[in-house]
């Protein structure tokens, strides 16, 4: 331990000096924080360091590693979504960037210090938690979320315990966006697709144990506002094995509204009756059963069955009748959204939308009085709501950095007092070198099971990896 | 600059000594178009040869700025863009997962260039500010029948929600 520590302080010590000497030969330097290493985080970074020529950027993150949402969201069967790691990795690897991971923001560090050591604070540390039912019996252990389901799959620390119950025949997912259709896709595709991918070696085993055969995916509205994407649909689709069956009923009087659809919803209800057209003609010998099911909001949690109202569509909302029908339901997956927390009581946060309040990216204060809190920045879904593509998310964050940028400028940020930057002190801080230890050891361990990773999920066996 | 000395810093530009030593073999431009190791900007960094290769092309970024660049047949114009400086993003590396090098195609070479695959048309469907001329820059391999080519980028995306903002409804 002793040695481990002296080992982390030299090298902590040497990459710290060399980027001191970097900072000192320039002009007086501003100092901008980022907290959390989320996509948001990583593009604002980006933009800071392309056009702020005299700026040191850190990046404390809570968990060790970073990548937040690209390493703990994107499904392992989806690498190529991945590659936006190469960017970043460059990213964090500027001479004016520091990466200070295993750093908690209201735990490790306030908000307040924060804000004394820098001149401009922005918070990107995404929606970790998820909307819930408001049903009884919603805290029953069938009941899971897909955000823990996902994290599970995925090697989020803490998550590996998760343990749902695949047991049982029917799982109903609640919810039809792309999260909701990845989890259907973990839980019917074929297993030998997934031991390639960076799947962790725990939920390979799980899954290679399920009874899952019939996945239900239910939404309150209309095939018209299905809220996953063509891509993903398509995907769907196409797995071998695995019949999706559509309710003709659902469909009624949808062909004819078809042309007059704008052209994303229009390809995606065309592929949708294609494939309603074609359910009845190939008798494929799938066994398994993927079914989404429209026009349901969810009633009531009785074990091993789910009750939904009938909904009709007036002016695109869903409205319930008094009609019902249960669904088969061993493990129920709650999909509707995810929404973010408030990391320190000094964050202007909208507890019931789940997000901090801010205009353009530039948070409000506090009090109440709708003005802007100087110098303290949010981006990526903390200030959107969890919407929206990398697209999104990388436009936003480059904006909300312009903005920085352009109060900088403008003066509306006083840059003019020298600002110290983060004091690790005796935390026990992963630097970048830290995660490339430990990305090198996932690689190596991967290797010898032919993925291209198996992820470490302890937090205490990260830090002795990284060498903390 | 940033992203344009990142990325021709360090390992990649061995990397891109060794490539060219490989492609220096080859004749045929379909094979230069489907070879993996070329996919990844190296081959966009080498000027034409000859005029023959020439293919001048016009990036509109979103500012209404034009950048005037020389492009040479078979060049991508994701990677073209990052040599010259262009903001273009390409966040998946052109791997088709992703809308990050969305751009707006001049009218009038639009039928010049493949047609979209079903997997691109895919990922168009999930860009922002669709429009009929949009493709992924990604996707587009220069060719001398586009000489002259315009490839405007769209504005960015602006879709903060301001306090008080309800988002709609699941």
């Amino acid at each position: 331990m002793t040695s481990n520590l002296l080992n982390i302080c030299r090298r902590g010590f040497h990459t710290s000096s060399v980027r001191q000497q970097i900072i000192q030969s320039e002009t007086p330097t501003k100092r901008i924080c980022i907290v959390g290493a989320g996509p948001a985080g990583f593009y604002a970074a980006q933009y800071l360091l392309k056009n702020l020529g005299d700026c040191v950027v850190d990046i404390v993150e809570k968990l060790p590693v970073p990548f937040g949402l690209v390493r703990f969201g994107v499904a392992p069967d989806h690498p190529e979504v991945k590659n936006v790691i190469n960017t970043f990795t460059k990213t964090a690897e500027h001479p004016r960037l520091r990466f200070f991971g295993n750093v908690s923001l209201g735990t490790d560090v306030s908000l307040q210090e924060l804000r004394n050591q820098y001149h401009a604070v922005l918070l990107t540390y995404g929606s970790d938690q998820d909307r819930e039912l408001q049903l009884d019996n919603e805290q029953q252990s069938h009941v899971i979320s897909a955000r823990k389901f996902v994290a599970w799959y995925n090697g989020l620390p803490g998550a590996e315990h998760l343990e749902p119950d695949l047991s049982g025949r029917d799982v109903t997912i609640v919810g039809q966006g792309n999260v909701a259709v990845d989890v259907a896709r973990m839980l019917l595709g074929p297993l030998d697709a997934l031991k390639s991918t960076d799947t962790t070696e725990y939920a390979l085993e799980a899954l290679s144990r399920s009874q899952v055969e019939r996945v239900h995916l239910v939404g309150r509205r209309g095939p018209l506002q299905a809220a996953f994407t063509i891509k993903e649909l398509r995907e769907m689709l196409k797995l071998p094995n695995v019949q999706t069956r559509w309710r003709s009923d659902d469909f009624s009087g949808i062909a004819t509204q078809v042309e007059q659809l704008q052209r994303p919803r229009k390809r995606l209800t065309e592929l949708m009756l294609k494939s309603l057209n074609d359910q009845g003609k190939n008798s494929s010998p799938g066994t398994k059963q993927f079914l989404p099911i429209f026009l349901r909001a969810p009633k009531a949690i009785t074990e091993g069955e789910m009750e939904f109202s009938v909904t009709e569509l007036q002016q695109d909302a869903a409205v319930p009748t008094h009609a019902t029908e249960r669904l088969p339901a061993n493990l129920i997956l709650r999909s509707i959204g995810y929404k973010s927390s408030c990391a320190d009581a000094d964050i202007s946060f909208d507890s019931r939308q789940g997000y901090v309040r801010n205009r353009e990216g530039r948070v409000l204060k506090v009090d109440a009085t709708d003005s802007v809190d100087a110098g303290l920045y949010v981006a990526g879904w903390l200030g959107t709501g969890p919407t929206g593509v990398i697209l999104t998310t990388m436009s936003g964050a480059f904006a909300v950095a312009k903005n920085i940028c352009d109060d900088i400028a403008s003066n509306a940020l006083d840059t003019s007092s020298s600002k110290p930057g983060f004091e690790a002190d005796d935390k026990r801080v992963v630097t970048w070198d830290g995660w490339r230890r430990i990305d090198d050891f996932e690689m190596e361990t991967g290797k010898e099971k032919g993925k291209p990773r198996e992820k470490i999920v302890s937090i205490a066996e990260m830090l002795r990896i990284a060498g903390v | 600059m940033f992203c344009l000395l990142l990325r021709r810093s360090g390992n990649s530009c061995k990397l891109v000594g060794k490539h060219i030593v490989k492609t220096s073999g080859l004749t045929s431009i379909k094979a230069l178009h489907t070879t993996r190791w070329l996919r990844h900007g190296e081959y966009e960094w080498q000027d034409p040869k000859s005029p023959d290769e020439i293919v001048n092309i016009t990036y509109v970024d979103k500012d209404g700025k034009r950048t005037k660049v020389q492009g040479k047949v078979g060049d991508n114009v994701l990677y073209l863009a990052h040599r010259h400086g262009i903001e273009m993003e390409g966040a998946c590396e052109a791997s088709l997962a992703c809308t990050t090098c969305h751009v707006y195609v001049d009218h009038n070479f639009l039928e010049k260039l493949k047609e979209a695959e079903e997997k691109e048309d895919d990922l168009l469907d999930m860009a922002p500010f669709l429009r009929e001329n949009s493709r992924l820059g990604c996707q587009i391999l220069l060719d001398k029948s586009m000489d002259g080519i315009e490839l405007q980028l769209p504005k960015a995306t602006r879709n903060f929600y301001v306090d008080g903002h309800k988002p709609k409804p699941h």
